[in-house]
């Protein structure tokens, strides 16, 4: 790397399943272990990835899901207990491959320095208070991420 | 985990290069072999050498791209059977 300045990778985290998690948070991950600087914008449904409770209990639902290797006719995913059973699968082939859960992933993030910006304008839209986020999260607003993000040299909405 | 070994003359390149630490990823999946490489090169000092084992099969492709991120040199990448083992050494300015 011969850049003066680390390189920089902005992401908006816009997904609230269990699945949707992990993509931006392996992505910074990987990032900050490259010497990259990294932001994470969590806006709508990606706010629960740093709401302090809902991190530990995201879902995955199987309906309207088809790559969910369910043997059932995915329109039975509206059944009663149907995403609780796709989400404790889910949660069990991620400990069986030895991935670390959402939580342990938000320390990994903020020991690497990470920046979790908590868009100001989801939390009044969903009644989020600061107090429900997790340590180490940002509130701020699409100005001041922008503002990360123009000296991005990746940025990505996942 | 991170164990530093004896100071050894390094077989890849013949030149001494002071410590040498072994990281055993062998099991673990993007991005923990890489992340647990950062955290352990991290320790080094310049000229120190890191040893890691992965099983991942994204690690034959992620190590080069890791040593050219981080700017250390790269200096052998072996296949044994499942296991790659990757030979990192930290550069005087890294």
């Amino acid at each position: 790397m011969t850049a003066e300045r680390p390189r920089r990778l902005a992401l908006v985290a816009s997904k609230g399943t269990l699945d949707g998690a992990y993509p931006p948070l392996i992505l910074a991950a990987t990032a900050a272990s490259l010497g990259w600087e990294v932001g994470i914008f969590f806006t709508f449904y990606g706010l629960d990835i740093l709401h302090r409770k809902k991190h530990r209990r995201l879902k995955v639902p199987p309906l309207g899901n088809p790559a969910m290797p369910v043997p059932l006719p995915n329109l039975l995913g509206v059944l009663p207990g149907m995403t609780a059973a796709a989400t404790a699968m889910m949660r069990r082939w991620i400990k069986d491959a030895g991935l670390p859960d959402v939580a342990t992933f938000l320390d990994m993030a903020r020991e690497s320095g990470v920046r979790l910006y908590a868009c100001s304008t989801t939390m009044g839209v969903m009644g989020i208070e600061a107090g429900d986020l997790v340590d180490g999260a940002t509130i701020a607003g699409a100005a001041a991420f922008l503002d990360f993000a123009a000296e991005a040299d990746v940025s990505m909405f996942v | 985990m991170t164990r530093p070994t004896d100071t050894h003359t390094d077989t890849h390149t013949g030149t001494h290069t002071g410590t040498q630490a072994d990281l055993d990823c062998k099991g673990l999946l993007c991005p923990l072999p890489v992340y647990r490489a950062g955290q352990a090169m991290a320790k080094l000092a310049a000229g120190d050498v890191l040893r890691v084992e992965c099983t991942d099969p994204g690690s034959l492709a992620d190590f080069p791209a890791f040593a050219r991120q981080r700017g250390y040199t790269l200096l052998s990448a072996e296949t044994h059977g499942d296991v790659q083992i990757f030979y990192l050494r930290k550069e005087g300015d890294r």
